[in-house]
């Protein structure tokens, strides 16, 4: 341990702790990062309220699932960040199996599987999301960092198979965010910028074949309607021609809280999970998609600082990857809704009804805690 | 060697290398959302009003308001056909849970028969699925208060109120007034369909169908609130609805008031009972239609409520063919009624006179031919003059003025009585008749042989045979003629239009025809005694129908020969036998001197005019003459 390291240490218990900083540290919880996400869940119950036609079942069982969430956050943050790293690829291992047997069940069950039936119904997809960054960073933490060509290629394969199981799911959404999660482990932990642009140069031929022999019309579709929705109006451009209505009839104060006339009439198509966005540019405006904007750039700038502060490669490469994919998880979410990217299928975070996503990245929230509050176990 | 040992990690650089690639991500992430908030203010502040404009469009939709349809009355005000509000059952089949299980449990309830199962499901299935099926169009009160308990077992199922086209009188005058149905696609064809977008029925035959422009109204309109799916949503008074225009009503059809007399309509039908057949009543002073009744008839409300297609085709297939309007679309051979007719252009023609007397042997034969024509009185009328054949109605007297005359000039003259033309009525689908001449034979047939006139057709043209055809309608425009001695007229049966709202009414004045070119009012005096003495004379065919009646009345009766049966129908020897029987006419005026009513009854294999049809036109002249026995309330 460092002298700067443990001056640190003296200098935080120099400083009076307040009765709630102290039990939070003493639950192993970050206050910023709670209090942002907090904020981000009540204004997504408000939100979701609306979006679900003010059916108070269906946003009760929200409120149950949060909890659930929260819960999740909770008990990931008492682990160790050592104990997750020896963990990890035990974890990455089960996820794949399982993904395979998905696969493997589906064919047999014909079509679309995701699911896995184990008592409880999860979808193994879910675990990926936050066994495969942490996967590449396990294996980059023992290395020098950047790391070279050679170990650059087995962490892409690390990260492709999944995708691709995912993505013949077919899961398109889930996959891309599971590709990005990992490439941007191996962004963080150094990857040369050259190869960067190699491997952009390489996805042309690569998309190429994906969109010639793997993706699915109703894949090819939405990228097509993306370029104009108009030829379609009725049929594949309706939901962003809707979610486009939607958010510009809004204005930049909106029509009120449950006076969205194209949500609460049912013109916007899923409004209460992939389009819950333009509920509320609808109803609260500008204004309010820029409150919620910011509340995400807070929670994203909190996950970025605690990785910066994060004291060895593996927990600063999760911490990172983390917190940059709960940015891609808004950034597409919103870019698909205002007609900027395809529609993909990605909710946005801690917003959209459905529970499965915001256990995960609850999670992910907790990893990122115990990594913040453990620092000073951490040996050095 | 320094190769065998790990590489030692440079954590300083390590760490200052991530934290470079942090501050990139978060300048690159910060840019990002800059370009997602950038396209935020394009939408919502830049092309606000835009997309505003469209959202108010998505939400209101224009919906029809229909028009309350214009009732109809007989001449005395009483209502023919009125609107009734009904309970209705219907299906919203996508809030209904299980599809077979409730209509399987409504058909238990007797609310739905169980054979109408299969087609709801079908309906169910086919529609938008928020469209209300209607499964029953009128429920009874009994069934109402039923269903009422049950309710909460229907989800999805419900009564509705809706009005109801409703004739009163049921099938007393159903081919005169006619009914309504629902919409099909043909209608649509060729109705305004903007004006129908909210009317469920439409007339389809009968005054119904002739005055629909008039009945039906203007359609008014609402702005309704409704979703993606097109489903009108409940207004909340709250938010949504504020900004929606009014509602505008729309305005009823106008009430129409017919000349016919509801009194005189049922001692008709109800004289007509059991019977195939037709009455027509007209006044001859100015044409108006007094009854007009084709039997069988139906139940006009089964087409208002709707009705399973094995009822439909039950009415459609019958034997008697209760939906064709014998009055108007009947085709007869006039037999004897025409021989008054004949007999004036036999006056003016000098075919004939009024003191040449002919022998009646019981038979004609044309010159030069051993054919015998016979009489339908085998054993001869003896020696007739004009006044006796018409009494009498011995036919061999006409069979031999005929050749003078000549199927040119009867057909001259009998076109002036309106037979073998549309009489102009303002009902929908009369047919023409035939009246017969030489030009219509040669244009009539293919074979050049077909197309020459023979004499033979000319004596049997006479007695109203041969190839004439006549409508009951004709027959009673025709004897309207003869009362008024030539004064001719359209029939017509709508009397007057009311508008609904002003109560502003519009009579519709009698149409004066081209009159009978007969001036000799000597000939036409002469003609109508023979005729008053049919009923009323020593020796009339109809003198015990016409006697004791407190008034004069004139009369013809008329039997037409059936030549045959449709081969394409399977009839049992009974029926065959029935079907064979000749048709029974009478054709009537009365009174004699200022005629109030003339009168044509036609009845298929009645046998006999005089017999058979004379009663019915005697009841009938009786009613409107004010001598009616069995006058109804």
């Amino acid at each position: 341990m460092r002298f700067s390291d443990t001056r640190g240490l003296f200098e935080r218990n120099a400083a009076p702790l307040t009765d709630v900083a102290r039990v939070m540290r003493n639950l192993n919880l970050d206050g910023p990062l709670l209090g942002g996400l907090l904020l981000i869940c009540g204004f997504g119950l408000v939100v979701l309220y609306s979006a679900v036609g003010a059916d108070v079942d269906l946003w009760l069982q929200q409120c149950i699932r949060l909890c659930i969430a929260l819960g999740a956050l909770f008990v990931v943050a008492q682990l160790p960040p050592d104990f997750m790293r020896r963990w990890t690829p035990w974890g990455y291992l089960t996820g794949l199996i399982l993904l395979i047997l998905v696969l493997v069940l589906g064919e047999i069950g014909q079509g679309a599987q995701r699911w896995l039936d184990v008592g409880i119904r999860f979808q193994p997809s879910e675990i990926m999301k936050l066994a495969v960054p942490m996967m590449v960073a396990w294996y980059l933490h023992d290395r020098q960092i950047p790391p070279k060509f050679g170990q650059l290629l087995l962490v892409l394969l690390m990260i492709l198979v999944p995708t691709a199981l995912i993505a013949s799911q077919p899961d398109l959404g889930t996959a891309v965010l599971i590709a990005a999660a990992g490439i941007l482990v191996v962004f963080l932990a150094g990857m040369p910028v050259r190869l960067i642009v190699l491997l952009i140069l390489l996805a042309i031929p690569g998309a190429y074949t994906l969109w010639n022999f793997f993706m699915h019309d109703y894949q090819k579709q939405r990228i097509l309607t993306l370029l104009n929705p108009d030829t379609d109006p009725l049929g594949a451009g309706y939901n962003i021609i809707q979610s486009k209505i939607a958010l510009g009839s809004g204005g930049l104060f909106g029509k009120g809280w449950t006076n969205g006339s194209q949500a609460q009439l049912e013109f916007l198509p899923e409004r209460s999970t992939d389009f819950i966005f333009a509920v509320m540019g609808e109803e609260l405006g500008l204004l309010g998609l820029l409150s919620l904007i910011g509340l995400y750039m807070f929670v994203v700038g909190r996950g970025l600082y605690i990785a910066a502060q994060a004291r060895d490669t593996f927990t600063r490469l999760v911490a990172g990857s983390i917190s940059l994919t709960f940015f891609v998880y808004v950034f597409v979410n919103t870019a698909m809704v205002t007609g900027l990217v395809p529609v993909v299928g990605i909710p946005l975070p801690l917003v959209s009804y459905g529970g499965t996503s915001m256990v995960t990245i609850m999670a992910g929230f907790g990893i990122l805690m115990s990594i913040h509050t453990h620092r000073k176990l951490l040996p050095h | 060697m320094m190769r065998l040992i790990a590489p030692i990690k440079d954590h300083h650089s390590e760490k200052r290398m991530f934290f470079g690639r942090v501050i990139f991500s978060a300048v690159a992430g910060t840019l990002l959302l800059g370009v997602v908030i950038a396209r935020l203010v394009q939408l919502q502040v830049i092309e606000h009003e835009e997309f505003a404009e469209k959202s108010q469009g998505n939400r209101i939709r224009i919906e029809a308001v229909p028009p309350i349809r214009g009732l109809i009355f007989d001449r005395k005000g009483r209502v023919l056909a009125e609107n009734l509000p009904a309970y209705q059952l219907e299906l919203i089949p996508e809030q209904v849970p299980d599809l077979d299980d409730t209509l399987t449990r409504l058909a238990r309830l007797g609310l739905i028969e169980e054979s109408d199962i299969g087609r709801i499901r079908d309906l169910s299935r086919s529609g938008p699925r928020f469209k209300p099926v209607t499964l029953r169009f009128r429920l009874t009160d009994d069934e109402i208060a039923e269903f009422a308990l049950q309710r909460p077992r229907f989800q999805g199922v419900d009564f509705q109120p809706r009005l109801i086209r409703h004739y009163p009188h049921g099938e007393i005058a159903a081919h005169a007034i006619g009914y309504v149905g629902a919409i099909t696609t043909d209608d649509l064809a060729r109705l305004p369909v903007a004006e129908y977008a909210g009317t469920a029925h439409t007339g389809k035959s009968g005054v119904e169908f002739r005055n629909e422009t008039l009945l039906h109204g203007n359609a008014g309109h609402q702005q309704v609130v409704t979703n993606a799916r097109g489903r009108q949503v409940p207004a909340d008074p709250r938010d949504l609805t504020q900004t929606l225009a009014p509602r505008v009503p729309g305005e009823p059809g106008d009430n129409i008031y017919l000349t016919l007399d509801l009194d005189l309509q049922m001692v008709a039908a109800r004289a007509m009972a059991g019977m195939r057949g037709s009455v027509v009543a007209i006044d001859p002073q100015n044409g108006e239609v007094l009854a007009l009744v084709s039997t069988p008839a139906f139940d006009p409300n089964l087409f208002a409520i709707g009705m399973s297609a094995a009822e439909f085709n039950a009415l459609q297939y019958d034997l008697d063919r209760p939906l064709f309007n014998r009055a108007l679309r009947g085709s007869y051979p006039p037999g004897s009624t025409i021989k008054p007719m004949l007999s004036l252009a036999a006056l003016e023609t000098g075919a004939t006179n009024l003191t040449r007397r002919n022998f009646c042997p019981g038979y004609y034969s044309l010159p030069g031919s051993s054919h015998r024509y016979r009489d339908w009185k085998p054993e001869g009328h003896g020696s007739v003059d004009l006044h006796d054949a018409i009494e009498q109605s011995c036919d061999v007297y006409f069979y031999s003025i005929s050749r003078d005359i000549g199927i040119d000039r009867m057909h001259f003259y009998l076109d002036q009585f309106g037979l073998g033309r549309l009489t102009g009525i303002d009902l929908a689908g009369e047919k023409e008749g035939l009246l017969p001449s030489t030009e219509w034979k040669r244009g009539a047939f293919q074979a050049r042989a077909d197309q020459v006139w023979f004499p033979g057709e000319t004596v049997i043209a006479s007695i109203g045979q041969g190839y004439m055809l006549a409508t009951p309608l004709q027959l009673a425009n025709a004897v309207a003629a003869m009362a008024t001695r030539g004064r001719r007229f359209e029939p017509h049966i709508v009397s007057a239009v009311e508008n609904a709202m002003t109560g502003e009414r519009t009579s519709i004045e009698p149409t004066p025809l081209e009159p009978v070119k007969i001036d000799n009012e000597f000939y036409w005096e002469s003609v109508v005694e023979g005729m008053h003495d049919v009923m009323q004379g020593d020796a009339g065919t109809a003198r015990a129908v016409g006697r004791g009646a407190p008034y004069s009345m004139a009369g013809k009766s008329g039997t037409a020969q059936v030549f045959s049966v449709a081969q394409d129908e399977e009839y049992d020897a009974e029926t065959v036998e029935e079907r064979l029987r000749d048709h029974a006419l009478f054709i009537a005026f009365a009174p004699l001197e200022e005629p109030k009513i003339a009168v044509a009854v036609v009845i298929e294999n009645g046998a006999s005019g005089s017999r058979i049809a004379a009663p019915i036109a005697r009841a009938v002249m009786d009613q409107h003459l004010g001598y009616g026995s069995n006058a109804l309330q």
